[in-house]
């Protein structure tokens, strides 16, 4: 197993919003985590680079194993962990640098100064987020002056530079159009030969579109964990079945 | 439209156009003024004479020692407050636990409350003699060095303040792609927040910069007035603003040529600082573009 998840919980101050998930993902699939707002689909997914870190009032209790190291564990470097486990957000995020800078940002951080090396990874990477076509010509340019689509890919591209080799997914294509949600997904399908890949969505479609396996959560319980073709035309518990029927949500 | 209504309208209008009058009038004085200087002393001499004695027998008017004193000093201000601030917005913005911002934001911005005159003589008294001690045999009662680190601890609130505002505004999803990209706090601080704060750090700066050039208390209390083409910060200079105080104080005869010649200055004076702050303009309208 790629990732192993057990009995995690996960608090703000008070109010817990992860009641003991115990899960675990498969090297090379794609896990889609569907449910309603507030689940605590993306706090979970939070917990695997450790971003939950970043509030000051969020504690994660419980283990999560990856390559069957604990994560939580004191001696862990943290960067370290999140060179490895790579993150594309909900909104497209790029820096206000040059396209290229972009890529080569994960590379340089690292402490690679070997321009040939990094020139080869950032067109790898960018080929590898299906953006090179669109952008061989203008990698000078401002990340800025690409569409939101475009835009996205090239934080997928700046994710995938420093090989992860895990890819985390916070609803990457909610914030895009039609065209660009499909040229997300068909890289999501097309990186599984090379990722593990997790995607929060909310789109019932696209997890059935993308995904190897569907975890549904809901009030911050795992409520039903199957493949994704199971959960969606047979599922076990009534309220998956509320949920994928549109009844709540 | 009722009648009151209207009667407001006009009122508010008037008050609007007063001060609009108001900046032109004095514009307007200034330039006239200048130009009356500038019939009997030409512009030519006026910028490039190395020598300022208006009020002596052997009348120079080249405004470079003036300028000269007034850039050392606010050169001296900025290396003092340009580091300093910024290490202060990163610090109170990025690392520093909520109840010690809590503490030192307002401390900082009672910096900008004391009035300059304090601070004009706490350069005198207690900086310069320190100064002294430092470097014995040196340091002159009056100097550049002694005015220019006080003012850098006057403008220091302006700096730290604008700035940490410009990092505290920088959308914290791209800190959180930086961290998620495994950034350190120092990485991400130093690659991604300090290059999308840097227009409004940089506005920060030139208005920093523009205040310390018109500053005028602390300089006219701790550099002294001695008009000298010279870049040594520890002997006695004079700034552009010291010496229009310096001829206002005096019992120089009106529309003299004397007096004629604090309008010249005064109107460079103005020149600078309406670049800067079109300057700073510029960068915020380009800094406000960035993220919409």
């Amino acid at each position: 197993m790629k990732i192993e998840a057990n009995n995690v919980r996960v608090s703000y101050g008070s109010e817990q919003v992860l009641k003991g998930i115990t899960m675990s993902i498969k090297k090379n699939t794609v896990t889609a985590f569907i449910g309603p707002s507030g689940c605590g689909k993306s706090t979970f997914l939070r917990c695997f680079n450790r971003m939950n870190d970043l509030i000051e009032t969020c504690k994660v209790e419980g283990q999560i194993m990856i390559d069957e190291s604990d994560i939580y564990h004191p001696k862990v470097n943290i960067n370290e962990l999140r060179k490895s486990v790579g993150m594309v957000f909900q909104k497209p995020n790029p820096f206000p640098k040059s396209i290229f800078e972009n890529v080569a940002y994960g590379l340089r951080i690292n402490g690679v100064t070997n321009k040939k090396y990094i020139e080869e990874k950032v067109e790898w990477a960018i080929k590898q987020a299906a953006l090179w076509e669109e952008v061989k010509d203008k990698l000078k340019k401002s990340a800025f002056a690409l569409s939101g689509g475009q835009q996205q890919r090239l934080c997928i591209a700046r994710a995938l530079a420093v090989e992860p080799s895990i890819l985390l997914m916070d609803e990457p294509a909610s914030a895009l159009d039609p065209i660009s949600t499909t040229k997300i997904e068909e890289l999501i399908y097309n990186l599984k030969a090379s990722y593990t890949i997790i995607i929060v969505t909310h789109n019932m479609q696209q997890a059935t579109r993308t995904s190897d396996k569907t975890a549904f959560f809901y009030m911050g319980d795992l409520i039903e964990y199957d493949d994704t073709r199971t959960l969606f035309t047979n599922p076990k518990k009534q309220k998956t079945q509320n949920y994928i029927t549109g009844r709540f949500g | 439209m009722r009648k009151g209504e209207k009667f407001i309208e006009a009122f508010l209008f008037g008050c609007s156009a007063l001060t609009l009058l108001t900046t032109v009038g004095i514009i307007l004085v200034l330039s006239f003024e200048t130009i009356g200087f500038f019939k009997d002393v030409s512009l030519i001499e006026f910028l490039t004479d190395t020598q300022w004695t208006p009020l002596f027998s052997n009348k120079r008017f080249g405004i470079m020692p003036l300028l000269a004193g007034t850039f050392l000093v606010t050169a001296i201000s900025l290396v003092v407050a340009v580091p300093l601030g910024l290490v202060i917005a990163v610090y109170l913005s990025e690392y520093a636990p909520g109840w010690f911002r809590e503490i030192v934001k307002p401390v900082l911005e009672i910096l900008a409350a004391i009035p300059t005159v304090v601070y004009g003589y706490f350069a005198l008294v207690y900086v310069t003699p320190w100064l002294q001690e430092l470097f014995p045999d040196q340091v002159g009662g009056f100097n550049a060095l002694s005015p220019g680190i006080v003012m850098g601890i006057m403008i220091l609130p302006l700096i730290s303040s604008l700035s940490e505002d410009a990092l505290y505004a920088v959308p914290k999803s791209l800190k959180e792609a930086s961290f998620a990209m495994g950034a350190t706090k120092l990485q991400t601080v130093r690659q991604v927040l300090i290059p999308a704060a840097f227009s409004g750090i940089s506005v920060s700066i030139v208005l920093a910069l523009s205040r310390a050039i018109g500053e005028t208390m602390i300089v006219a209390i701790a550099a002294g007035q001695q008009p000298r083409l010279t870049a040594n910060p520890l002997v006695p200079i004079e700034t552009a603003t010291t010496y229009i105080v310096q001829v206002t104080m005096g019992d120089v005869p009106y529309d003299s040529l004397e007096y004629k010649t604090i309008f010249a200055v005064g109107m460079t004076l103005f020149v600078i600082t309406l670049v800067l702050n079109n300057v700073s303009f510029w960068l915020k309208k380009r800094y406000t573009q960035a993220y919409r």
